[in-house]
């Protein structure tokens, strides 16, 4: 018990003392992830809406792939993403490895597939006869897709929330392609596993409940967004 | 006739190795209001579609304004229709912004749409809920909204897609009355499909009738509801009792009918020999006990047979008869029915005007 009080006091005194290089660990953790999930975003719900959307040949095994990918072991991702950039490997020219945009690419790989499945699933929850109707009502194409959009923007903000998470939470790829390297690709999980193993355990609480406050603000904020105004269960005497 | 508003030119629709859709003509002209019925799946939401460039057919053409519809142009056209169909399919928010998406689709100010708005939430009552959240309403008042979104855009073309099926049957009298006024009012051009006859001889001035993806016939109500063309039309449009007889000669435009049980002298041009079909409308037989041959009124053609079953409804009772050719059907008031104390198995006379007989 003594051990973890020490930590929360310590995590109080370096977050709220201003520990620049703590500050820097959480601020790279945010840049990366971020990115990370915007780049996800992009490439995941155009897909998410191909996939729930359209008819063609092969459309079973890219669900098949976006499925499976939901669940991807960020080690496994970690691995090849390290192959592929490996110094003599086939992107080694683009000296990425060890920096923070491979971390990056690691992440998107694990967040992408989430994204896109969830995209596909609150799309699919919309009643198929709505783009049907927006189009009966002199919608045009794009006109028709924005406000399937909208109107999926709760499940929606879900892929977000999970895309998020996933990445900002997951160590295994980051550590491999980003190698911890102290004020460069270090960031919140990586230094939590090196001061573990170096048994700092107050740093490393420190820095665990520095990850859980950032995921909870994250996902206070978009929960508080997606639940207003959402059905309620009725109350049972 | 003027040119048609909407016209459609051998369409055909496949859904995997069956054909949804097959329809070698159908012209909508403007100002007329045309009901399509047909049994579930006999492809009526598919035509809707069709002609709405809503899905686009396997082959053939649809010409709006004598003009062929392709992708480059179906926004344009689209945007002179108005779709409404089963569910009411509102977005999430008020009626007020479900009601006014089209015209802000076509990019119209909020003052302007403000001004077209209001007096369709007013006909169709529903002004009192324009700050309502869509899914607070109930499921008349949620149609409502789906109608006003379509009619304020004043559309050359309305097209209903079983508009009231969804609706409860009070809710649904008082949504078909009013939209039946709103039509008489502004002439919009509208097709409707549904599979209610009640609401299909409300509604459509010419009506259409479907069935497995076939356009059986299209005819003015009257003819439809009096004169279809062919036994499976006669079965959908509810001439219940049809009877199978032959020819037996024709004289001056009166033509002797032998079927099994008896002969009727009706008005049709067969020639004799000819196999032909008598339908007649459940209302317009009468039955009575029997009470032997001699009772039949000359004017009259009379069935005799056995009650088989008795099924009450509000407002009447259908009499199913089995008579020596198969099954006469008829529809008797309340009235007369308690008159009559009919029971099942009772032998009675089915007759019937012989002006109510349809020989096909």
């Amino acid at each position: 018990m003594e051990l973890i009080w020490q930590g929360i006091f310590k995590a109080v005194e370096l977050v709220f003392g201003g520990d620049s290089e703590v500050w820097a660990i959480t601020w790279l953790s945010l840049k990366i992830s971020a990115t990370a999930t915007l780049i996800s975003l992009l490439l995941g719900i155009p897909l998410g809406i191909l996939l729930a959307l359209s008819r063609f040949p092969g459309r079973a095994i890219a669900v098949a792939l976006v499925n499976t990918g939901m669940g991807l072991p960020p080690v496994v991702v970690g691995l090849f993403i390290s192959i592929l950039l490996w110094r003599s490997g086939p992107l080694g020219f683009l000296e990425l490895i060890y920096t923070p945009s491979a971390m990056i690419i690691a992440q998107v790989v694990i967040a992408f597939p989430i994204v896109a499945g969830l995209t596909m699933a609150s799309f699919q929850s919309l009643d198929p006869n709505l783009a049907l109707q927006l189009l009966g009502i002199g919608a045009s194409k794009l006109q028709a897709l924005w406000l399937l959009c909208k109107e999926a923007r709760l499940p929606l903000l879900a892929a977000v929330m999970a895309g998020f998470g996933g990445v900002i939470s997951e160590v295994g790829a980051s550590m491999m392609v980003g190698g911890n390297i102290r004020a460069q690709t270090r960031v919140l999980t990586t230094a939590t596993v090196l001061e573990t193993s170096k048994g700092n355990f107050d740093i490393a609480i420190a820095l665990g409940l520095i990850l859980l406050a950032l995921c909870f603000a994250l996902n206070f904020l978009l929960t508080h967004i997606q639940q207003r105004g959402q059905m309620r269960w009725p109350r049972l005497s | 006739m003027a040119e048609a508003l909407l016209a459609l030119r051998d369409i055909r629709v496949q859904h995997g190795a069956t054909t949804a859709l097959e329809v070698s003509s159908f012209d909508v002209h403007a100002g007329e209001v045309v009901a399509v019925i047909g049994p579930n799946g006999a492809g009526k939401s598919t035509l809707l579609r069709v002609m709405g460039l809503l899905q686009q057919p396997g082959s053939g053409s649809v010409y709006f304004r004598g003009e062929q519809a392709t992708p480059k142009n179906s926004l344009e056209m689209r945007r002179c229709m108005a779709s409404v169909f089963q569910e009411p399919l509102l977005l999430n928010g008020t009626v007020y912004a479900n009601a006014a998406l089209g015209l802000k689709l076509r990019g119209l100010p909020g003052d302007q749409i403000h001004k077209k708005l209001w007096p369709w939430l007013a006909r169709l009552g529903i002004a009192h809920l324009t700050s309502r959240q869509v899914r607070t309403l109930s499921g008349g008042e949620a149609q409502r909204t789906s109608l006003a979104r379509g009619l304020v855009l004043d559309p050359d073309l309305i097209l209903l897609d079983e508009p009231f099926s969804a609706l409860d049957a009070p809710t649904r009298e008082a949504l078909l009355l009013d939209l039946r006024e709103i039509l008489a009012e502004t002439r919009i051009t509208t097709v409707m499909v549904t599979h209610d006859l009640q609401e299909a001889a409300a509604l459509g001035e010419r009506i259409g009738v479907l069935s497995q993806g076939k356009l059986l016939q299209l005819a003015s109500q009257r003819e439809i509801f009096t004169r279809p063309v062919s036994e499976g039309v006669a079965a959908i449009v509810g001439m219940e009792t049809r009877i199978p007889g032959v020819i037996e000669q024709t004289a001056h435009g009166i033509t002797t009918v032998r079927f099994n049980g008896g002969t009727a002298r009706v008005r049709a041009d067969f020639p004799p020999g000819a196999k032909v079909t008598l339908c007649i409308r459940p209302e317009d037989i009468d039955v009575n006990h029997y009470l032997g041959e001699r009772n039949c009124p000359k004017e009259k053609i009379c069935i005799r047979g056995n009650v088989l079953r008795i099924s009450p409804s509000i407002a009447h009772y259908r009499i199913a008869i089995q008579a020596e050719f198969g099954c006469v059907t008829a529809l008797a008031s309340k009235s007369s029915f308690t008159e009559l104390s009919l029971r099942e198995g009772d032998d009675v006379s089915a007759s019937f005007r012989l002006a109510a007989v349809h020989v096909i």
